[in-house]
């Protein structure tokens, strides 16, 4: 089962939700499996420690002109839909890697066969165990790559067949959070309840409405109710998971690396409910009723 | 014109608090351009009040779509797409899709169809201030928001030009990734607002990397400082070892989401909060920052 956890707008609290979510199903017996999709900005494993056994590099494929055998005709660059190739007159093109999508349409539409691959690497890919036994896995990106989306791939790739798994997406509402929450069974979102987390919530929620995924909402730092967040909920029918208060101790629990459910045991029932609820939208019980 | 300055701020880490940093710096910097580059998730048009003077359209990158009275099912789009963008029963998955045309130009039977379609919107505005303001909004689960980010950038420019402003301030993206790349690149000078928090220091520290990467100079906010001190003086100590300039810390206010809340910025809710307080110290700052490069 994939439960991902995604939010619109950043630091709503989503990798909060997703590591406490995780050591909660973890500790009522549960097989978790985490898969940290922010793969630009990963933070999981501040939370669950793991202790890394396995490191990958990740890459993607990239085109290599044999020089010898390109006529110069033009033909891969006028293909090429990223510009990742550029023709100049007598010369073979110049590749600009850090644009190709690895697609290998110029290797197909090259007339001469003088279009080979070599990889590149965008990143790497880390997997070990966490807390409670919590399996790991997360993908850190390059600095300076701008593709997420590759290395996002193969992060869900490492998923295992027996694991709950949490996947904690990225912020925002563009191609990054479709790759990391594409299939998902259940998407919590996370979010808070100002105009800028409601703004960014609205356009998550048509995401996966689009996407035809399920969703519930925790609603994190509540201090008042905030009356348009409610209006929107009650309007779209959303189910809301869980509401956590505006707490410093969270915060500062947080702002330390620690797991809030064992630092802070009175918060446990929370993510209990958290669970039931989250099993309640599935149409099925994700604690293996052992909670 | 090449003497317009480009500040872009920005955070690695989300919600640290960099649009609402951004629009009581732009309450104060007179004579300038805003843009919004957090093109996904944009939020500072809800602080700066604006009114749209021109929409103009973005288009995305093309999706593949087969014919299925013209397909002979023969496979040749299925072999040669790498993204696993093809059911067996020859539909194209949108989600997988990466727009590479492989389909649409090696299938045999002219099946694939492969047009671009509008993937997001542009506005060019007048804010509350009376000042240029550009933003942007991404369709929900598109791509490209790197190029629609670059014309973000691009609009706001020719309006700094065309109006002889010297300064464009840039609200970014949270990550280090493609939209953020775009961003900043070229600009002169980057901001990173963060917080005291363990993922706040270490999203700081690739944001910071990546930054100089592009050779910008580059200046740190911590926010909500006093959630964990011992934290903030971290990051003060870490700015030093990168030869990065520490420009403030702002302590937790409320006040900050209240103004939110309200549509407007910490400056004009709360002028005489601490946090108020620091923001124009940080202001100044950035503008001998500004006048030295």
């Amino acid at each position: 089962m994939n439960i991902a956890i995604a939010s619109g707008k950043g630091g709503t609290g989503k990798t909060t939700v997703a590591v406490n979510l995780a050591y909660f199903l973890a500790t009522s017996g549960q097989s978790v499996q985490y898969l940290d999709c922010d793969v630009e900005e990963p933070n999981g494993h501040l939370f669950l420690k793991p202790k890394i056994e396995s490191q990958t590099s990740a890459t993607v494929m990239v085109p290599k002109i044999i020089e010898d055998k390109c006529t110069f005709c033009g033909e891969c660059s006028a293909k090429c839909q990223y510009n990742a190739l550029v023709s100049l007159p007598k010369i073979p093109p110049l590749v600009f890697p850090g644009l190709c999508h690895g697609c290998g349409l110029c290797i197909h539409v090259c007339p001469e066969d003088a279009i080979a691959e070599d990889k590149r690497e965008i990143g790497r890919i880390e997997e070990g165990r966490g807390v409670q036994n919590i399996a790991f896995v997360h993908g850190i990106l390059n600095v300076g790559e701008a593709m997420a989306v590759p290395l996002i791939r193969q992060v869900k790739a490492r998923g295992g067949d027996t694991w709950v798994h949490i996947i904690d997406a990225p912020p925002g509402t563009a191609c990054p959070l479709v790759a990391s929450i594409g299939n998902a069974d259940i998407v919590v979102m996370v979010t808070e309840p100002t105009p800028f987390g409601l703004h960014d919530l609205s356009i998550a929620v048509v995401v996966a409405e689009k996407l035809g995924i399920s969703l519930g909402l925790v609603i994190n730092r509540e201090r008042d109710e905030f009356l348009p967040m409610e209006k929107y909920i009650r309007e779209h029918r959303l189910e809301v998971l869980s509401r956590i208060p505006e707490d410093r101790r969270i915060a500062e629990r947080y702002s330390r690396g620690d797991i809030i459910i064992e630092a802070l045991p009175e918060y446990i029932p929370l993510f209990n409910d958290l669970a039931i609820n989250l099993g309640k939208v599935f149409g099925k019980s994700v604690t293996g009723g052992k909670a | 014109m090449n003497d317009i300055k480009e500040v872009v701020v920005v955070s690695g880490k989300g919600g640290t608090g960099k649009t609402s940093v951004v629009g009581a710096l732009a309450s104060l910097l007179t004579n300038r351009v805003a843009a919004d580059c957090d093109v996904d998730a944009a939020n500072l048009h809800m602080i700066l009040n604006p009114v749209v003077l021109e929409v103009k359209e973005f288009i995305g990158g093309k999706k593949a779509t087969i014919d299925p009275s013209c397909c002979t099912s023969c496979g040749t789009c299925r072999e040669v797409c790498r993204f696993e963008a093809i059911s067996k029963d020859y539909v194209v998955d949108h989600r997988q899709c990466e727009g590479c045309g492989a389909c649409y130009i090696l299938c045999p039977a002219g099946a694939v169809d492969f047009p671009s379609s509008r993937a997001g919107s542009c506005y060019i505005c007048k804010d509350k201030y009376s000042s240029p303001f550009v933003y942007a909004e991404l369709l929900p689960g598109e791509e490209n928001s790197g190029k629609l980010v670059a014309m973000v950038r691009n609009e706001a420019r020719a309006l700094a030009e065309k109006n002889g402003t010297p300064l464009v301030v840039i609200d970014g993206p949270p990550g280090i990734g493609c939209p953020v790349i775009s961003s900043m690149t070229g600009t002169h000078v980057a901001v990173v607002v963060t917080e005291p928090t363990i993922s706040g220091l270490h999203d700081l520290e690739r944001i910071i990397d990546l930054a100089q990467f592009f050779k910008c100079k580059t200046g740190v906010i911590v926010n909500k400082s006093d959630v964990n001190p011992d934290y903030c003086k971290r990051i003060e100590e870490y700015c030093v070892t990168k030869g990065s300039s520490f420009l403030g810390a702002i302590p937790y206010e409320p006040k900050i989401t209240e103004a939110q809340i309200q549509a407007t910025t910490i400056l004009d809710r709360a002028p005489d909060s601490q946090a108020s307080e620091i923001i124009r110290i940080i202001h100044k700052k950035l503008l001998k920052i500004l006048e030295e490069l």
